[in-house]
């Protein structure tokens, strides 16, 4: 009887909401075909990385071949280093990039000239609209060996000229450090908001017990950017094999391969320019479902740890 | 801050501490900044032989004079300009149809279609399949690709929504349906006009996105005519220079030539959207923070 109440109150519910809103279910048709079409069509076109896929027969009709092409992943050569090298660039990312916001933002938050702290957000949100191809544009020409102001400074200094764009060691320094430059401006927006919302009368009380900056910075201002900074983590683990190709792809050549092949730039190597859409696949696969996992162990650390979680 | 009461020996030496660090932090963002701008108004030779390191030297705008007669940066300008006025148009409309619908709290089905969404920024099928179906769509080597697979950023959609549900008051829609508007009517005619700010965010987002956007273009273009700034500025910036490491004999003439316009082509590529940044700096501020508010 109940179960029976419940579905035709569903009904009745539903015919309301479809009465009052046809237009806006309308409206929400193309916007559901773009989600079905380019989002979860491509999940179901996974598959292929359990197939040989072939053209002709398309998705489903080609031969089913269960894990052959993750075997054949696992036991290339190249597979051990393209998760070292995947893993360490992204790592290293997260260990620089995640605290550097937080600090300018206290940084600017504890300035006491307005207009100086105006002008550093002008000026350190402003690389942030740059595009990609611009800022590895801008490093390989400033840092080049014979023509980059950088080593015109060393060498006016004595320092013999450095291959800074060719060097595998300093592939992963400047992949880091120059996405610090672009982006920490911006990232710090969220936290100087978060710094913001904290209650002005926790800092009053602190100056009446008389506590120090650093006190209050430490006391006060840390743990009211806690949470935000919890959920950033966490976005931030899940994602940390998803690390962004364009970048690495642009400052990619010949010399610094042996720490700038990562695995999302091999996914496209093996699968757009060499066709093997189904490898390809399989190799994509595989970072996405680490993804997923480091996702999942890092959200429940974290509920446990901290009671602030994604999901 | 709010302490102008005594300070302390220790709170004078965080001060300035603090402020010294600033300081350098400043100069190390804007100097490459500036150091980019200079250059490209200096004599390529004193760039190239490390004279210029701050201020122009030898003051020209030959090199923005060859720009002009560089005909793949034409092309690519205009495609570009293109790109980012139909993409955001497109972006916007969609954008706008699905965070408006999805604030409705008394839509039947909302929470499901809301999570049928947001799974998407979590997981997805990858290159390879997404790659299938916009070359089974038709879509490949057409503008369309570089727009439809992406018409829909579930992020700023959720920044929008977020818009809706608190700017928008509930009285003035039920005023408005009291009248016998339509939901239609309500949306264009209620909903939008209140929404300028929110809506010069959420495009000037996407319009950022599309003017920078290459990964795409190098995915699923294959005639030259059809490419987008960034992609011939890859070729300029990029490719060339390993020619230029191979080239170990001084200056020619070429390299001088190919390399005096780099600087100025960073900047003539860049200007578009650092000239808008000043003046909607403010609001993307503000969206950012909508956003943080419900991520």
């Amino acid at each position: 009887m109940a179960k029976t109440g419940i579905i035709q109150n569903n009904i009745r519910l539903m015919k309301r909401s479809g009465r009052k809103y046809w237009q806006l279910y309308l409206c929400l048709l193309p916007v559901l075909a773009y989600f079905v079409v380019f989002h979860y069509l491509p999940m179901y076109g996974v598959q292929i990385a359990f197939r040989d896929f072939n053209p002709l027969d398309g998705v489903t009709g080609s031969n089913w071949v269960g894990f052959k092409h993750f075997q054949r992943f696992f036991n290339s050569y190249y597979f051990q280093r393209l998760l070292v090298n995947t893993l360490v660039l992204s790592l290293y990312q997260l260990v620089v990039s995640f605290p550097m916001p937080i600090l300018l933002a206290i940084m600017l938050n504890e300035l006491n000239s307005n207009k100086f702290r105006k002008t550093m957000q002008m000026v350190t949100y402003a690389p942030h609209f740059l595009s990609v191809v611009v800022v590895v544009g801008m490093m390989t020409n400033m840092l080049s060996p014979r023509t980059g102001i950088v080593n015109h400074m060393l060498s006016s200094l004595g320092v013999e000229p450095i291959f800074f764009m060719s060097e595998p060691g300093w592939f992963r320094h400047l992949y880091v450090w120059s996405g610090v430059w672009q982006s920490t401006g911006w990232s710090s927006i969220i936290y100087i908001a978060a710094i913001a919302g904290i209650d002005s009368s926790l800092y009053e009380a602190a100056i009446v017990d008389g506590a120090s900056r650093l006190k209050r910075i430490w006391h006060i201002t840390l743990p009211g950017l806690l949470p935000t900074a919890i959920i950033l983590l966490i976005m931030q683990c899940g994602s940390i094999m998803s690390i962004g190709f364009e970048k690495v792809y642009l400052m990619q050549n010949d010399m610094n391969l042996s720490t700038s092949q990562i695995i999302s730039t091999y996914v496209y190597e093996a699968g757009l320019v060499e066709a093997q859409f189904s490898f390809a696949a399989a190799i994509d696969l595989f970072n996405s479902v680490i993804n997923c996992v480091l996702l999942v162990i890092v959200n429940t650390i974290s509920k446990k740890a901290s009671e602030t979680s994604l999901f | 801050m709010m302490n102008k009461i005594e300070k302390t020996g220790s709170d004078r030496v965080f001060d300035t501490v603090n402020l010294v660090l600033c300081s350098i932090l400043f100069v190390l963002v804007a100097y490459p900044l500036i150091y980019v701008v200079s250059a490209s108004f200096s004599d390529p030779f004193a760039v190239l032989q490390g004279q210029m390191k701050l201020i122009p030297v030898g003051f020209t705008l030959n090199s923005y004079a060859k720009i002009l007669e560089h005909q793949d940066i034409l092309i690519g300008y205009k495609n570009s300009i293109i790109l980012v006025v139909l993409g955001t148009g497109i972006n916007f409309i969609l954008t706008f149809f699905g965070a408006y619908t999805l604030s409705k709290k008394d839509l039947y089905g909302r929470t499901v279609i809301t999570m049928f969404f947001a799974f998407t920024m979590f997981f997805n099928g990858g290159m390879i399949p997404r790659y299938l179906v916009v070359k089974g769509c038709g879509l490949l080597d057409t503008v369309w690709s570089m727009i439809i697979p992406g018409a829909i950023s579930m992020y700023n959609l959720v920044v929008m929504r977020t818009f809706f549900q608190n700017s928008i008051p509930d009285s003035l829609i039920e005023a408005a349906e009291i009248d016998g508007a339509s939901n239609w009517q309500i949306m264009f005619r209620v909903v939008l006009p209140l929404s300028k700010s929110i809506i010069a965010v959420i495009c000037l987002f996407y319009g950022v996105a599309h003017w920078n956007q290459y990964f795409q273009a190098l995915l699923y273009l294959s005639t030259r005519e059809k490419f987008p700034l960034q992609i011939f500025l890859r070729e300029i910036l990029l490719l060339s220079q390993v020619q230029d490491l191979v080239d170990t004999q001084g200056f020619t003439e070429q390299v001088m030539q190919g390399e005096g316009i780099k600087y100025s082509l960073i900047i003539v590529a860049s200007v578009p959207v650092l000239m808008v940044y000043p003046f909607i700096q403010k609001h993307f501020v503000k969206g950012v923070m909508l956003g943080a508010i419900k991520g």
